[in-house]
């Protein structure tokens, strides 16, 4: 894993409109932005930890805990909506018992609702690593969530 | 296809066909394009549809297939992936080429189906079930009674231009790209036209940015150009984060080097040396492919310092926006690449004289930039020829929702939406009913039956108020209540509202309120309550009024637009929502009322057990009855029953 100061070395120091990209590298790699990150972020940038936390916040993407290991995106776009995907979100929340941007106690489940994914013909669509679930009905979420647990397990 | 192919095709490419100075090519350089076209395959190719829509419903798992197949059966064939075809609804597709004969297109070709397919198609016993037109040109000989492919209402109605070589070639091919013509418009460009010169024959071929405001392209670039400057930018807005659209990301993933073409026209008419393309997150597989393309093409020293020793530079960055809706707002864009919060600003200033960092920035979209390229190879005149009187070329859509046949398609500007939902989507799925075509996303309106024949085009659809917006379509049936559509647009809009101006924050957010009031069940709700429930719905209208003068931005004046055309179109379908709470299409859970039907109860207590309010009372084995103030409309006695005695109204 690269560190945050190679991260940073590839930018140049006190440049404010390299903030948006350094927090993108950082959170690929760790997969959310630390508080000893920001810190970091902020000695190089010259910047206080209050302004990059204004701006990380202002922005959907950026997450302050770490994702769970297998994490969910869930289509909420309007053809995903059209077909039901709102019923399906329901019983996630239900099932893992977070919301959107939380992740589970155990550390094995996060996830988010996304803006059209481009699978609209189908739809509601569930995004898990590389696999796509599609024409997801909120009965099948127990089955998957359990399937995912054993993935989960396995990492 | 991952990087430069060889060197010396590299070298033949860039010396005998990129450099050679006039339109002809010499008959042997023709003939090995020919050869990197595919123009007569001597071997049997099997094209596979890998656009994103294609991907989800697991295309790369049926192209694995089909090369294990050709490896097993030991025949010598080749597998290309190229852009999304279109049809969503036939993917993962595949078209499958026999040396000589025309091309065959099959619909849904999973993983398990691919060998059945292909088995058919290499021995002559045609899987004629999945089987949906054959395409192909002069030259080749036609298959018997398999229709043609310009004869399905999907392609029948549409005019391919900017998606004319999706089903053909690999989108990363840089050498199949230069093959079909591809960069020699750059070339020309930057070798017989000065700056004033590109941006004149743009302006004259009507070309206008499709993102909406339906700016004349020509005319921005001349702003740009004639702003007094040492440096200027040029950015490509592909940051499409309307929930319903997805056509820029389509078409830049079916065709990322014309789009690279296009910038570098772009930038060379306005004078810059840097450009951005600012890129929707999350869209790994777009992502993949630019970036791809664009390293490809650095190699190839089509983008980069001096290049091809023409003098002139031009470096092309990506920058992945962080999410934000608002950044799709020029102003606020610029803002984020600065990296400040993306909120935007008061124009004037535009951002041609003043934008990023402070320097003349012009700000085109992905389908505006594609254009470009054919512009400028095939006249300004050809692309005149295209549209009607004010608006010209042509027009992508993401057509989703409930039409039959769903997906990326391009239009001539003037065809009718009615010609869209009836030829192209050739109606509804399932039978049902035909409601309204929603268009423009959260900022959009809808389109009812009664004005289905609108045209295509800026102008007519500013005279009823409608915005072109970012090209998402999305055909909407009886099984959608219009209330809780624009409730979703609202949260939408209010979760997106950057928070800069009151109308939007604030309005945005009573919006919602009411809306889901309307909604909701009024439980154990005193009369002081109802009354205020009541004061809200009469202040919705005057809200959406207030939002869209005062708003600072273009998300704030939109946002109320759903909510005004669906009021204006479906009146009564409100009025049942607030005075009968009653949803016509069902889908409000919140006003279903639910009753137990005395006859068919046999008192078995399991809906009693499961009632998560306790709203169901009765004694053992007689029947059961529902509290109505106490039910929260959940539905889980109807789903429990055994003996459907349950009823919903």
């Amino acid at each position: 894993m690269r560190k945050i100061e190679d991260i940073l070395g590839q930018y140049r120091a006190g440049s404010h409109e390299s903030l948006i990209p350094i927090l993108q590298d950082i959170q690929a790699e760790e997969g959310y932005l630390s508080e000893n990150a920001i810190v970091q972020i902020g000695r190089f940038l010259e910047m206080s930890t209050t302004k990059i936390y204004g701006l990380a916040t202002f922005y959907d993407r950026f997450r302050f805990i770490p994702c769970g290991k297998v994490h969910l995106r869930i289509c909420n776009g309007t053809s995903c909506f059209i077909n039901g995907s709102e019923a399906v979100i329901k019983a996630i929340r239900e099932t893992l018992g977070i919301e959107p941007g939380q992740t589970t106690r155990d550390g094995k489940f996060s996830y988010e609702l996304t803006s059209c994914m481009g699978g609209c013909n189908e739809g509601p669509v569930i995004n898990a690593g590389d696999t796509y679930h599609t024409h997801v009905r909120p009965d099948d979420i127990p089955e998957m969530i359990t399937k995912f647990k054993s993935l989960a397990d396995l990492k | 296809m991952k990087g430069v192919k060889s060197n010396e095709l590299m070298a033949f490419l860039i010396e005998e066909v990129l450099k050679h100075g006039s339109d002809t090519l010499p008959a042997t350089a023709e003939k090995r394009l020919s050869e990197i076209r595919r123009d007569k395959p001597s071997v049997p190719v099997i094209y596979v549809s890998s656009g994103s829509a294609s991907v989800i419903a697991g295309s790369e798992k049926s192209a694995e297939a089909a090369d294990m197949y050709l490896k097993e059966m030991g025949i010598d064939g080749l597998i290309v992936r190229t852009g999304g075809h279109g049809p969503a609804v036939f993917e993962p597709l595949f078209s499958v080429q026999l040396p000589g004969k025309n091309r065959l297109v099959f619909r849904n070709i999973t993983e398990d189906k691919v060998e059945a397919t292909l088995n058919g198609v290499f021995h002559n016993d045609m899987p004629v079930e999945d089987l949906v037109a054959q395409s192909g040109s002069t030259g080749f000989e036609a298959w018997h009674d398999i229709p043609f492919i310009e004869d399905i209402p999907f392609f029948k109605f549409q005019k391919r231009v900017v998606l004319e070589n999706f089903s053909f070639f690999e989108p990363e091919s840089i050498e199949e790209f230069i093959a079909r013509g591809g960069y020699r418009s750059f070339l020309k460009t930057i070798r017989n036209y000065t700056h004033e010169e590109v941006c004149d024959i743009i302006e004259r071929s009507g070309l206008r940015g499709r993102s909406g405001g339906g700016f004349t392209t020509g005319l921005k670039w001349k702003y740009a150009l004639n702003s007094a400057s040492d440096n200027r930018y040029l950015i490509c807005n592909a940051k499409e984060s309307d929930p319903g659209s997805y056509c820029d990301r389509s078409a830049l993933e079916g065709d990322p080097h014309r789009l690279i073409e296009g910038i570098c026209i772009a930038s060379y008419a306005i004078g810059a040396s840097n450009a951005v393309i600012f890129l929707k997150t999350g869209s790994p597989h777009p992502f993949a492919r630019l970036k791809n393309a664009l390293e490809v093409a650095r190699e190839y020293g089509i983008i980069g310092h001096h290049i091809l020793s023409s003098g002139f530079n031009l470096e092309i960055i990506i920058r992945e926006e962080a999410g934000a809706f608002v950044c799709g707002e020029e102003t606020a864009l610029i803002g984020s690449l600065e990296g400040k919060r993306g909120m935007p600003e008061l124009k004037p200033p535009y951002p041609t004289s003043d934008g990023l960092y402070g320097k003349p920035t012009v700000i085109n979209n992905v389908e505006t930039l594609m254009n470009v390229p054919l512009i400028m190879a095939r006249g300004p005149e050809w692309f005149r020829a295209m549209g009607t009187a004010n608006s010209k070329g042509t027009k992508l859509f993401a057509l989703g929702g409930r039409g039959r046949y769903t997906g990326l398609i391009e239009v001539e500007m003037g065809t009718s939406f009615r010609t869209i939902v009836e030829g192209i989507s050739d109606g509804i799925r399932d039978g049902r009913a035909f409601k309204a075509l929603q268009i423009g996303g959260p900022s959009g309106t809808f389109i009812t039956d009664k004005n289905l024949d609108l045209t295509v085009d800026f102008e007519s659809l500013k005279e009823q108020g409608i915005a072109m917006g970012s090209g998402g379509l999305i055909i909407i049936d009886e099984t959608t209540c219009m209330v809780d559509f624009v409730r979703f647009y609202m949260e939408f809009i209010h979760k997106e509202s950057c928070g800069k101006c009151i109308p939007c924050r604030e309005g945005t957010g009573r919006m919602l309120e009411i809306l889901e009031n309307i909604i909701r069940k009024p439980h154990n709700e005193d009369s002081n309550a109802t009354l205020e429930r009541f004061k809200g719905v009469m202040h919705l209208e005057s809200i959406a009024s207030v939002m869209k003068d005062t708003s600072l931005c273009g998300l704030g004046q939109t946002a109320p637009n759903p909510f005004i055309s669906a009021l204006g179109n479906f009146r009564e379908e409100f009025e049942e929502h607030i005075f009968d709470r009653r949803c016509r299409a069902n889908v409000c859970r919140g006003l279903r009322t639910f009753s137990i039907d005395v006859e068919k109860c046999t008192g078995c207590t399991v809906c009693a057990a499961k009632c998560p309010v306790n709203a169901i009372y009765g004694t053992r084995l007689q029947p059961f009855f529902i509290v109505d103030d106490k039910c929260i409309g959940c539905g889980i006695c109807k789903d429990v029953c055994k003996f459907s005695a349950v009823t919903v109204r």
